[in-house]
């Protein structure tokens, strides 16, 4: 994070504050000076976009757990209250449970956007695998939140999520009893689920300080996949990525707005306002839309353990990719065919997510299977074996290079480069 | 620090070792109530004594639902027909082969009792639904007959059977089986 600064202190104070603790040198290295390339495109501003709504999440969680009572008898009710009664309780609700929403789908456009463009590879890996673990916290605390309403979604969520782990042979039972404190998910399963919702996304935002910090180590990866090389090739953080960044921020919050304000239940499932009744299952039961594709995994392999072992191979897999894909060029710009399977894994995805929603029956199971097939074979197929094979294009010789030569000299913004 | 440079250990190596590992087992001991607090407590356990119930009111074909440790079981008044079916069906090739016998008392082919918990990831099934004059779970599809066995979907094992007793022709304990 060091470095870049050409920081001095003006004032008196500053400079007394700097000889103490040099945080400001720290911020203007990090936030102000840092060099970013200047062909990044907007795929780049999710970044921002997702400190951001982890701040949103934060500010509104703590608030809604003002109002909020962790107490099987009552959590339904005083998340009603919190909708009724609490002065713009329905606002903060609404920008909280929509907030998980775009938050993932912010998530999934950043980890598709770092496949695109092959920002895993070396040096990468350690800041790629922060990453991994950063999603991997948002799904468990994504989950948890999901829970605490106390509704009949939230219960059965509650219910099937834990008993995955019943799959195991021999430790499974002791470890789903441990999990729920009782016979069953009851109250002791929704004070614990609550405290640590509150305390994951702490966690997740110390986790961003290390991805952050890692990402100021190796430098961003930008559209053409190599490395900076003259000063040329770079612009300053600020004011450009900065305003590139609140703007997008700005695009971003319309979309998330409209959500709020005109389809604030869209995305919910309606038996969620019905208190949660431990003695009946609702009669379509499926996760939130960001969890779909690995229910779809989940549900297409028909043994039971091997099912749960999938769903979880599928997420832990991505932290495999700098190893998997053995090419060394980065840029999905620059290999053709990794180009065309790549965008057929991201068919494959939403495919599997929207399979995930449909009742498992017949044509949906067999088509659920191809797309998981198709989910691995990727990933341990066909990454590996590209590498070996595939004819790339010549990259460009430096950054600056490709973005005049593309014909748009100025600015830090690349040209639309296809993705 | 000169104890360092020589090669045979010497009794500071010993005593940093032994310090050591008398540290590990404090911290693990540590852990333990830690880890132990998430388990059910006492008063949890003892509300999951046994239950009694009166199977005079259901009517033949009923299936009711009563909750014994906070899981719904399952009381299924089964009809000539319904054990008829669970009986002549071709046991040894079902997923988890079990004959109707093994899964009712004797003299009680009557009375199904089971834990009404889907065994694959824990939904509970509806009662009179799906092919097999049994259950049906909304959650991932699996049917199970008229004796709970497994019959199709992805649930691994049929519906558990509870501990249960008759104390009488028309009364049974639930969590407690004398006989076994």
């Amino acid at each position: 994070m060091s470095g870049y600064s050409t920081y001095k202190p003006q004032s008196p104070f500053m400079q007394w504050l700097e000889r103490r603790l040099p945080i400001a040198s720290l911020i203007h290295s990090s936030f102000i000076a840092y060099p970013t390339p200047r062909n990044l495109n907007y795929w780049w501003t999710f970044g921002g976009i997702l400190t951001f709504m982890l701040g949103v999440q934060i500010v509104t969680g703590v608030v809604l757990a003002m109002h909020y009572t962790p107490q099987v008898d009552f959590a339904f009710d005083s998340v009603e209250s919190i909708m009724r009664d609490v002065n713009y309780g329905w606002l903060l609700r609404y920008i909280h449970a929509n907030g998980a929403s775009f938050f993932f789908l912010a998530v999934y456009i950043h980890i598709a956007r770092g496949m695109y463009y092959g920002s895993y590879k070396e040096p990468r890996e350690v800041l790629w695998i922060l990453g991994v673990i950063l999603y991997l916290l948002m799904v468990v605390t994504g989950f948890m939140g999901y829970v605490l309403p106390w509704g009949q979604m939230s219960f059965w969520a509650a219910t099937v999520i834990t008993n995955l782990f019943s799959a195991l042979p021999g430790i499974g039972d002791p470890i789903v009893t441990w999990l729920w404190g009782g016979y069953a998910v009851g109250n002791p399963t929704l004070n614990r689920f609550y405290s640590l919702h509150y305390l994951l996304p702490f966690i997740i935002a110390g986790v961003v300080v290390l991805h952050i910090w890692a990402l100021h180590v190796v430098g961003q990866n930008n559209p053409t996949g190599v490395e900076p090389k003259t000063e040329k090739d770079t612009v300053a953080f600020t004011p450009y990525a900065t305003v590139k960044d609140a703007f997008f921020i700005g695009l971003f919050c319309i979309l998330f707005a409209y959500f709020i304000f005109y389809i604030p239940n869209y995305l919910q499932h309606s038996d969620n306002y019905i208190p949660a009744n431990p003695g009946q299952t609702p009669t379509h039961i499926v996760p939130e839309w960001y969890y779909l594709p690995f229910y779809a995994i989940l549900r297409a392999i028909p043994n039971k353990l091997a099912g749960v072992i999938a769903l979880g191979l599928a997420i832990i897999s991505l932290a495999f990719l700098p190893w998997l894909d053995t090419s060394r060029v980065r840029s999905a710009n620059y290999r053709p065919a990794y180009r065309v399977f790549l965008l057929v894994f991201f068919a494959a995805v939403i495919g599997l997510g929207y399979l995930g929603s449909q009742e498992p029956t017949g044509g949906y199971v067999i088509a659920a299977r191809i797309l998981t097939l198709y989910y691995f074979g990727f990933l341990y197929v066909i990454l590996p074996l590209l590498g070996l094979f595939e004819t790339t294009k010549p990259l460009p010789n430096s950054i600056s290079e490709s973005v005049l030569r593309e014909g748009s000299p100025a600015g830090a913004s690349a040209p639309a480069s296809g993705a | 620090m000169t104890a360092a440079a020589t090669a045979e250990p010497t009794r500071r190596d010993f005593l940093y070792i032994a310090t050591a590992a008398v540290g590990s087992v404090g911290a693990a001991a540590a852990l333990s109530p830690l880890v132990s607090q998430m388990n059910p407590d006492a008063s949890t356990i003892a509300a999951g004594a046994p239950v009694d119930v009166d199977l005079g009111s259901i009517q033949p074909g009923q299936i009711i639902q009563v909750f014994w440790r906070s899981k719904p079981i399952f009381i299924f008044n089964r009809t000539p027909k319904d054990i008829k079916l669970a009986q002549d069906a071709d046991w040894q090739s079902l997923r988890d082969p079990q004959p109707d016998s093994a899964r009712v008392k004797q003299g009680h082919e009557q009375w199904l009792v089971v834990i009404g918990i889907c065994t694959h990831l824990g939904c509970i099934p509806l009662p009179h639904q799906g092919g097999f004059d049994g259950w049906f779970c909304p959650c991932h599809g699996s049917q199970y007959d008229s004796s709970g066995r497994i019959r199709q979907g992805p649930a691994p094992l049929n519906l558990q059977l509870p501990p249960y007793e008759f104390l009488s022709a028309s009364r049974i304990r639930i969590g407690e089986n004398s006989q076994a």
